[in-house]
């Protein structure tokens, strides 16, 4: 799948979509990947504060739980609800249909440090020989 | 040793075949001074018969051939042989937690059957697969609620079993949870003044009992309503399910906490019963225990699996819901296979009996001059009297004609001095009932 | 005449598709020398085969008068009976549960390796002692001076257990290990806190059981996770850095949870002692040194024991267990009440409060039912319980010894009373472990454990324990080593495994998206008229 050019990238395999102070958050193909099939999806309530580095919910699979970190500060104004019902969105639609918030920033300080796509692209194609090695 | 299936042939030749001269050397990696040298100190070896023996002598030194009027959290109910049997088959009783689903059904239809049954009873919506007993059951359930609301003040009535208050204490006690009793009123239920008193908005739940350990039965509507209106959880622990066979269940309650002894197992001087949590869908996700889910295979056929198990200690290690692994699985199976047997009727006339057998027993107590209801609300198969003279000397007396008389109140209750908690259940005949009141009767009679 | 022809019907369907499947089967089942097909019986759910008016129970008559429930209870707290539940008669519930029963494995039916559970023969004499009247009948608040049998029996058992452990004092209170891991971790709290602080945290190495670490938060404590060094023993260089004074304890299982026997037990509590910190030991692979070594002698201060292990009490499907914690003098006064003494006159009794005891973990006495199991089994063997030790480490070692090289070694040291190997050599063919363990079903063997420890990606970790023959052993190494072949040469065969189970692989993420927990009544089909 491909990774959208105009997303930054976490190293813990979140994307981030910057317009203006607003932000759309999710997790990456590559992520729904390792994981397998989610069952379950917990966000923050809206108005929460998320910052950057820290978790602000989980994913789960039948047999892992995984935290999602924070890729920026800021305030959740809205979640995707639809994955409460619908988990395995993210497995099949993880850079669209699944995002898991919109946030207003608080501080988009650090943003420009996260990996662009070709540089997580690369990222996660080092990690694949580390562990097959 | 009749349970190793070894000669000292095989051994000597599994030995070789490993390349070790001596059985020693298996052991090589404890350093020489750390290994014992002499035989352990313990008795034995036994042959079965010998084994028998010692525990028959060690039964009839034990209260066999005493009739007891004994409760509070541990009932004497009618056991059908079937219930036995199907628990002492080898693949019940000798096979582990169904982690293997495809040679696990029976286990885990059996837990599937048995969450049902224990929604029907109580009126909730999903139940878990077992905790420890009550006593965790309520703590757990405390927990769950703190973890639901987020908030740390517990409000527990005075009638809760003591020693399900000790264990929430104990286990409360480095959570940050801040525990407090609400007293009982007159009647012997929750004092619902004092309680609307205690509600604040930082209560993460309000927790009764019912019957409670008076054996008086709370109205759930309104601590259900005190509580929902600061956004508390009602937690509701049941100690005798009997009970409801004939009583309402606690539909208003958010989490309900029981104990499943009364179905199908032996009161075994306190244990292994088995705990229930059982609560509102919604709250599924934080529930501590195991859950079997119902799927289908790959041909469609259905079959159950252990689900939802991010909750648990396994995968989600130091924040999971609970640290409970190994639960009281065989014991929750003794309670399906006994409910299945006695079935909807079966249940019903069985409370009805203890029912009618507790109205009896205290009509036949209230016939001794001096001899009280200490409380005036509803009861089930217990309820508690007020003697005109201690109830330990009372009970010593009965210990004569082979009594064992009531629970004496004022232990756990310094201000129910005199007050004794009397049950009867449908295995308490009423010529015993009689020679009991009897025996009261002339305990009291006795100069002091 | 049409008779007739439905009977060439039957011969053409015989000689053309059953007796080659016949013939396949027998040609699979001399490779599968354990396990062969049986009917397996079909069953619903017995709350399908309710309808209203059958018993399978029936009271004796009432010797009192009926009371009026409405009237005594008070209309609105009587209910109207337990909607839903099962209305059958006694034959049908026999056949349901014994279906059920046949379509599990079990100890009694063969090996069950499960690594870290001590799936032993549990021994049936501990069934009928534990059922025996004046035992199974006693209640808990029954005067101490008529439950002396009971006492006398959590009296030896206590003696035992600690002549096993080489500890000091005991509690028989906590119902598993993950209380009684509670229970210490509570006993080792109360003491720091009686020197003046509790502390903050608690180690733990990576290769721990799940209940460790969710136990030390219950606990008050913060979990620090400790690296196990490059042999799977705890790093000692490492733990020593770590350690300070915000360190409360270490839980430590020994042997750990590879089958290695950590030698540097004396070393590692001189550490913690030194930074007056505790050692608490997880008891679950006592069955490695029971007869052998005592962890009282080798500084540890605080253990659990998994009766439902170590001492054979039944698995049940789960439970119930019992987790008695041994513990040294220093931690003695903290014990959960109420505690059993012995008067001058040697009667025992049960001391209700402890000024400084930690408090209750759970109601009544303890799982007593199972205690009875256990003391019923260490009398049986007596001091011959070393002889059952031995043959687990014999076992166990037998089995590593046959496999090696088939199997990945990730850690070479000497194994206990377990191995674990792991996958990476089948992985290659895209084969992992729960394959491997789905495929071993089809031999007739449970599933040795495979997520566990988290330390061994691929894990197969494997526990015979004593009460496996040779023979039995040599059946589990040679379907073993069948699979490996089998991985090698027909991957697909164990990817898609179990074939022979009434059951195929189940479909666990559906189950946990929309989870079916309970039944319910089909919905009634609404009438045409409405
Ligand atoms: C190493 C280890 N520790 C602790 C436990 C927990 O014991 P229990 O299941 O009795 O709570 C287990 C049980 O599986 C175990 O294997």
């Amino acid at each position: 799948m491909a990774y959208p050019k105009s997303y930054r990238y976490t190293k813990e395999h979140e994307w981030i979509e910057v317009k203006g102070d607003l932000a759309t958050i999710g997790i990456t193909d590559h992520a729904q990947h390792e994981l397998g099939d989610v069952v379950f999806v917990e966000l923050p309530k809206p108005g929460a504060k998320i910052e950057a580095g820290k978790s602000f919910g989980t994913v789960e699979s039948v047999k892992a739980v995984s935290e999602i970190y924070a890729p920026a500060s800021g305030e959740v104004i809205e979640i995707n609800g639809e994955l409460q019902n619908k988990p395995e969105t993210i497995n099949n639609d993880p850079h669209g249909a699944a995002w898991l918030i919109k946030v207003r920033l608080t501080n988009a300080k650090g943003i420009s440090d996260l990996m662009d796509a070709p540089a997580y692209e690369a990222y996660i194609a080092e990690k694949g020989k580390e562990t097959s090695a | 040793m009749r349970y190793l299936p070894k000669s000292p042939v095989e051994r000597r030749e599994m030995l070789a075949a490993i390349g070790a001269k001596s059985i020693d050397e298996l052991f090589a990696s404890i350093p020489e001074k750390y290994r014992l040298r002499g035989a352990l100190k313990i008795p034995g070896p036994y042959s079965e018969a010998e084994v028998i023996q010692y525990f028959k002598e060690r039964a009839a030194e034990n209260a066999a051939g005493y009739t007891r009027f004994l409760g509070a959290g541990v009932y004497n109910h009618l056991r059908s042989v079937v219930t036995d049997t199907i628990i002492q088959r080898g693949e019940f009783l000798t096979s582990y937690t169904p982690y293997q689903a495809e040679i696990s059904q029976g286990t885990l239809q059996a837990i599937f059957e048995f969450q049902t049954l224990m929604c029907q009873l109580t009126g909730q919506d999903v139940a878990n697969a077992s905790m420890y007993d009550g006593s965790t059951a309520t703590t757990e359930a405390v927990l769950m609620a703190e973890r639901l609301t987020g908030r740390q003040r517990v409000l527990i009535a005075r009638s809760v079993h003591p020693e399900y208050r000790e264990v929430l204490k104990t286990y409360a006690r480095n959570s940050g949870l801040r525990i407090e009793e609400i007293p009982f009123s007159t009647s012997g239920t929750v004092d619902t003044k004092a309680l609307q008193g205690a509600l604040k908005d930082d209560v993460a739940a309000v927790v009764a009992q019912s019957p409670n350990f008076f054996g008086a039965i709370e109205s759930y509507a309104p601590l259900a309503e005190a509580a929902h209106a600061e956004g508390a959880l009602f937690v509701v622990a049941i100690a005798e399910g009997v009970s409801l066979g004939l009583l309402r269940p606690p539909v208003e309650a958010d989490i309900v906490a029981m104990e499943a002894q009364s179905f199908g197992l032996p009161p075994s001087y306190g244990g292994p019963f088995a705990g229930v949590i059982a609560a509102r869908e919604k709250c599924v996700r934080q529930m501590p225990g195991r859950l079997a889910g119902q799927t289908t295979d790959s041909e469609g056929h259905r079959g159950f699996v252990l689900t939802l198990a991010t909750r648990e200690q396994h995968i989600r290690r130091e924040k999971a819901t609970s640290n409970i692994c190994t639960n009281q699985a065989l014991c929750a199976l003794a309670a399906t296979v006994h409910l299945t047997l006695l079935g909807k009727e079966g249940l019903r006339e069985m409370a009805e009996q203890n029912l009618s057998k507790a109205q009896f027993a205290l009509a036949e107590l209230l016939k001794i001059p001096g001899v009280r209801r200490a409380f005036d609300a509803p009861f089930f198969n217990e309820f508690t009297v007020e003697l005109p003279r201690s109830v330990k000397i009372v009970n010593s007396h009965l210990l004569r004609e082979k009594i064992v008389g009531p629970l004496a109140l004022g232990t756990a209750y310094p201000e129910l001095t005199k007050k004794a908690l009397v049950c009867v259940t449908e295995m308490t005949p009423r010529a015993e009932i009689e020679r009991f009141a009897g025996a009261v009767k002339s305990a009291l009679e006795q100069p002091v | 005449m049409r008779w007739n022809s439905r009977f060439r019907r039957i011969e053409e369907v015989v000689a053309n598709e059953l007796r080659p499947l016949a013939r396949q089967m027998r040609n699979m089942n001399e490779k599968i020398k354990k396990a062969s097909r049986h009917v397996s019986q079909k069953e619903g759910l017995i709350f399908e085969k309710s309808s209203p008016g059958k018993r399978a129970f029936e009271l004796p008559p009432l010797d009192v008068p009926v009371a009026d429930a409405s009237k005594v209870l008070g209309a609105h707290h009587r209910g109207d009976g337990v909607e839903g539940f099962p209305e059958v008669s006694e034959i049908e519930v026999i056949r349901h549960f014994t279906r059920l029963s046949t379509w599990n494995h079990a100890i009694d039916l063969g090996m069950y390796p499960l690594g870290s559970c001590t799936m032993k023969y549990n021994p049936r004499v501990n069934e009928f002692v534990a059922r025996l009247e004046g035992i199974a009948t006693e209640h808990p608040y029954q005067p101490t001076d008529l439950s002396q049998g009971c006492l006398k029996i959590q009296w030896l058992l206590e003696k035992c257990l600690l002549e096993i452990t080489g500890m000091d004092a005991i509690t028989l209170q906590p119902a598993a290990g993950a209380q009684g891991e509670l229970t210490g971790l509570l006993l080792i709290r109360a003491y720091l806190q009686k020197q003046g602080n509790p502390r903050k945290k608690v180690l733990i190495p990576d290769s721990a059981h799940g209940t460790n670490p969710a136990t030390a938060v219950i606990a008050g404590y913060e979990v620090e996770n400790i690296k196990s060094g490059a042999n799977g023993q705890i790093d000692v260089a490492g733990l020593r850095r770590l350690m300070n004074e915000d360190v409360a304890a270490l839980m430590i299982t020994n042997p750990s949870t590879l089958g290695i026997y950590e030698q540097h037990l004396p070393e590692i509590a001189q550490i913690l002692h030194a930074k007056g910190a505790l050692v608490y030991m997880d008891g679950a692979n006592m069955n490695a040194l029971a007869g052998i070594t005592r962890p009282g002698d080798v500084g540890v201060d605080v253990m659990h024991l998994n009766l439902h292990k170590t001492f054979s009490t039944p698995h049940g499907g789960g439970g119930p267990g019992a987790g008695p914690v041994a513990m040294k003098k220093i931690l003695e006064p903290f014990r959960p009440v109420p505690i059993l003494v012995e008067k001058e006159n040697g009667r025992l009794a049960l001391e209700p409060v402890r000024r400084e005891s930690i408090g209750r973990v759970k109601a009544f006495s303890s799982n007593f039912g199972v205690l009875v199991r256990a003391l019923a089994y260490i009398l049986a063997y007596g001091p011959g319980v070393r002889q059952a030790t031995e043959d687990a480490v014999l076992n166990a070692n037998y089995i590593r010894k046959h496999l090696e090289g088939v199997y990945e070694l990730p850690y070479s040291l000497p194994s206990m009373h377990e191995v674990v190997f792991s996958d990476a050599i089948q992985k290659k063919d895209g084969v992992n472990t729960m394959d491997i363990a789905k495929r071993l079903i089809d031999y007739g063997f449970h599933p040795y454990t495979t997520a566990f420890p988290l330390i061994v990606p691929g894990a197969l970790m494997i526990e015979p324990t004593e009460s496996e023959s040779r023979e039995e052993c040599d059946l589990f190494i040679d379907a073993m080593k069948s699979i490996a072949e089998e991985a090698a040469t027909q991957p697909e065969l164990v990817k898609t495994a179990p074939h022979t189970t009434r059951v195929g692989r189940l479909d666990e993420v559906s189950a946990a998206r929309k989870p079916v927990l309970r039944w319910k009544p089909a919905a009634p089909r609404s009438t045409a008229a409405d």
